[in-house]
């Protein structure tokens, strides 16, 4: 039975008990790290909360997905050798993106081949196998939906053409949106249309990017949402970049920060 | 307004026997960025793609789903195909042979120009051969095919002093536009009805039978216009063209699968039948069919079953054409094979599903792709069967935004977003030969910067620097910028960086050991 949205948000009885005494390795992927640390911030209150110790290993720096999909393999090759080494001794790796966890699990191994270093492949084989978006770690691994969030405003959820397609992370995040406390998520329209960023796409063929972007912009409007929530933040830049331009009002926000909100936030 | 007149004024018809194509090679069109720019300003197009991919991906869904063993089937039609492809050489040999004992003639084509010196040649024997007391206009009629389209055969006969008449409805618009396929399913998709009415007002009558003077833009209109000219060429023609879109070896068995009916008047009308087919058209045995001909319609028009389905096992003593001959193409197919990571690519059985969904196909059409294959499977294909040393086949395998709405869909499972990624890696190599190009420097020093943490973590302070200026001096969003910024800027706002990294906020709320301060 559908829960009351007074009794949504409420989380488990002792919230810190589902994830007591699990180290979490915080891969906070480079554009965050740089652009958007509010995700990864909004990761480790979230993940402490649930509590978990987050660590946070200095030596990381990004998936390689900007280089292997422009077709630089040769350049990426030491971008996951870095990866395997900085989180090999960790039992679970956990970042705010589906799509750099979905280029990990999907094209480092291919690279480990590629560079024709066995050494490395297993060395892959046996990070990538412990590495997790976010939404999976809290649905998977801590088997919570109810994080205990509280987050008073009208949404709508974008999910991401990596997450949905390379990572697989299902309805897991509408999930965890529909347990927030407060919260309206509207449907959006054509949600699992690609909203036409695709990395460098965006910069090769920027018309093609920006009609996409219009389409999906549009939809999202039509929601009346206040927010557009996602778990990708660079999906999240190209269609608020629109949104913004348009001055459509609509604010995008990782759904990571929508699970880290409490009613204290909110007081 | 559409960039592409109705009808161009094309010097060359006076002495062409059918409607001359636009000028120019695929392989010198314009690159795929290039290209789309204009394409994306064709508001007829956009609309008519806009609707037809969204019908047609609904439809797909919904007579895929109803199939309980949906997956099945495509696991089926993968593993066929990977069999068939594994040992190529075997099953075309006893294709060849069960051609024969059918009493079909195989002809063996390495390439475009072999294909259509052979194909010449026999429409000359044939044409040649006294056919009762009336000599035979140089002519034949053609079947829906993609690798006659491939070869550009059409060209070929025209030089030949042989008219080639498309008789597939939207292949006939087309052909009568001067105009060239924009999809390899709805081929004329980038029409709208009125469009079609002045082509056929203005040109049927120049190679046929006349549209009538009061031709209106009523589809049930339009093609009764299209059956009454083509009747005329279907009755005349002594020789037809068909491509396949199976070859079974155990039986030499071809199959063409279609909608209209028009093809299956080619097919047994004509008294002599050459059939052009890739040679990874062939699969085992007739009990594969079982798979493909569920996968086929309900993946490519989204029905349960197409409505015409044509079997022929070589001629049939007084019935249907008495000469069938098959021209199995190479054209670059070998090369595919030869590619452990590619020749995935050649399970396809041009269904179009890759296409339909794909989300940048359906801004740009097909003209931008520089090929008769356009969308997910022709950035992938083409690059590989002509190599990728042109433009335009440099371009087109960074034409996706590797969505993978394709993979999804695709009845023999391709991994093409993965393909796509190896093509852009074959281009990257093929560039390291070349001059130093802006997206080498870029792409080495990325490379640089995030192969080593020592270099990133400078680099964020530098970022997070950069934004503390801006923040103080309040700026928080950038409108229009210069170039190269403006590829992103000149419709897209960007948020100023924060002046604090995650890094930098992470060491200073916890400790080393990850306990918060
Ligand atoms: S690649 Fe797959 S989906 Fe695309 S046309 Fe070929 S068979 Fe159909």
């Amino acid at each position: 039975m559908a829960s009351t949205p007074a009794q949504r948000g409420a989380g488990p009885a002792t919230t810190a008990d589902v994830g007591a005494r699990i180290t979490v390795a915080l891969f906070a992927t480079c554009a965050n790290d740089v652009m958007f640390p509010q995700a990864p911030m909004a990761t480790t209150r979230l993940l402490e909360r649930l509590g978990c110790r987050v660590v946070f290993p200095t030596k990381q720096t990004c998936c390689g997905q900007p280089l292997v999909n422009t077709g630089y393999y040769d350049q990426s090759v030491p971008i996951v050798r870095n990866f395997a080494e900085t989180f090999g001794g960790y039992d679970y790796i956990v970042a705010p993106s589906g799509s750099c966890v979905g280029a990990i699990r999907h094209q480092h191994a291919m690279l480990a081949d590629y560079a024709k270093d066995p050494g490395l492949r297993r060395d892959v084989d046996a990070v990538t196998s412990r590495t997790f978006d976010i939404s999976e770690f809290l649905v998977d691994v801590l088997e919570v939906t109810d994080v205990g969030a509280y987050f008073p405003h009208v949404v709508t959820f974008h999910p991401t053409c990596h997450s949905l397609r390379v990572t697989h992370v299902g309805d897991k995040p509408n999930r965890l949106l529909a347990a927030v406390g407060g919260i309206t998520v509207r449907e959006l329209t054509d949600a699992d249309r690609c909203c036409g960023f695709g990395g460098t796409f965006a910069l090769k063929n920027p018309d093609i990017s920006v009609a996409m972007a219009s389409d999906k912009a549009r939809h999202v409007a039509d929601t009346g949402a206040e927010y557009l929530v996602a778990g990708d933040n660079l999906c999240l830049l190209n269609i608020s970049g629109v949104l913004n331009r348009q001055k459509a009002g609509i604010k995008p926000i990782h759904l990571v920060e929508v699970l880290a909100s409490t009613a204290a936030d909110h007081e | 307004m559409s960039k592409r007149p109705v009808r161009p004024s094309n010097a060359h018809d006076a002495d062409r026997l059918t409607p001359a194509p636009p000028p120019g090679r695929f392989l010198d069109s314009p690159t795929f960025p290039k290209q789309s720019k204009v394409e994306l300003g064709n508001a007829v197009q956009r609309r008519n793609l806009y609707d037809a991919m969204r019908t047609i991906r609904t439809k797909r869904v919904g007579v895929t789903s109803e199939a309980d063993d949906w997956e099945d089937l495509r696991l089926a039609g993968e593993a066929i195909k990977n069999r068939t492809l594994r040992h190529l050489d075997r099953y075309l040999l006893q294709l060849e042979e069960s051609l024969t004992a059918a009493g079909s003639t195989v002809h063996w084509a390495r390439d475009a120009e072999e294909a259509n010196a052979i194909i010449v040649g026999l429409v000359n024997a044939a044409l040649a051969t006294p056919q009762g007391d009336q000599a035979s206009a140089r002519e034949v009629v053609k079947v829906k095919s993609m690798a006659t389209q491939e070869i550009d055969m059409n060209e070929a006969l025209e030089e030949a002093g042989i008219a080639a008449w498309e008789t597939d409805l939207a292949e006939l618009i087309v052909q009568l536009g001067h105009d060239r396929p924009s999809h390899i399913l709805v081929p004329a998709i980038h029409r709208n009805r009125s469009e079609v009415r002045q082509i056929f007002l203005d040109e049927m009558g120049r190679y046929g039978r006349p549209a009538p003077d009061d031709l209106d833009s009523e589809p049930v209109n339009l093609a009764a216009a299209a059956r009454l000219h083509l009747r005329e060429k279907f009755l005349r023609a002594k020789v037809a063209i068909s491509g396949a879109n199976f070859a079974v070896a155990e039986t030499g068995t071809l199959v063409v699968v279609e909608s209209e009916g028009n093809g299956r008047m080619c097919l047994t009308l004509a008294d002599t039948l050459i059939s052009v087919v890739g040679i990874e058209k062939v699969i085992p045995s007739v009990a594969d069919l079982e798979v493909f001909l569920q996968l086929l319609p309900r993946s490519s028009t989204a029905e349960r079953m197409n409505p015409y389905t044509s079997f022929w096992t070589g001629p049939t003593d007084g019935d249907g054409p008495q000469a069938t001959h098959v021209v199995l193409i190479d054209n670059g197919r070998t090369k595919v094979l030869a590619d452990p990571v590619g020749r995935d690519a050649l399970r396809c059985i041009r269904c179009s599903a890759c296409i339909n969904i794909c989300p940048v196909y359906e801004k740009v059409g097909g003209h931008a792709y520089g090929s008769v294959y356009p969308g997910p499977i022709g950035a992938v294909l083409t690059p590989q069967l002509r190599g990728v040393a042109s433009a335009v086949d440099a371009s087109v395998p960074y034409a996706s935004t590797l969505c993978g709405a394709c993979v999804d869909v695709c009845p023999v499972r391709i991994p093409l977003p993965d393909l796509l990624v190896h093509m852009r890696h074959k281009v990257v190599e093929a560039k390291a030969h070349g001059r130093p190009h802006a997206d080498d420097v870029a792409m080495r020093v990325t490379g640089k910067v995030l192969g080593s943490p020592g270099v990133w973590a400078a680099t964020t302070k530098a970022i997070s620097g950069t934004g503390a200026v801006l923040k103080k001096g309040r700026v928080d969003h950038f409108g229009p910028l210069p170039w190269p910024l403006s590829l992103w800027t000149n419709a897209r706002d960007v948020p100023a960086p924060p002046n604090e990294s995650f890094r930098a906020w992470y060491a200073r709320t916890h400790h080393k050991d990850g306990s918060p301060r």
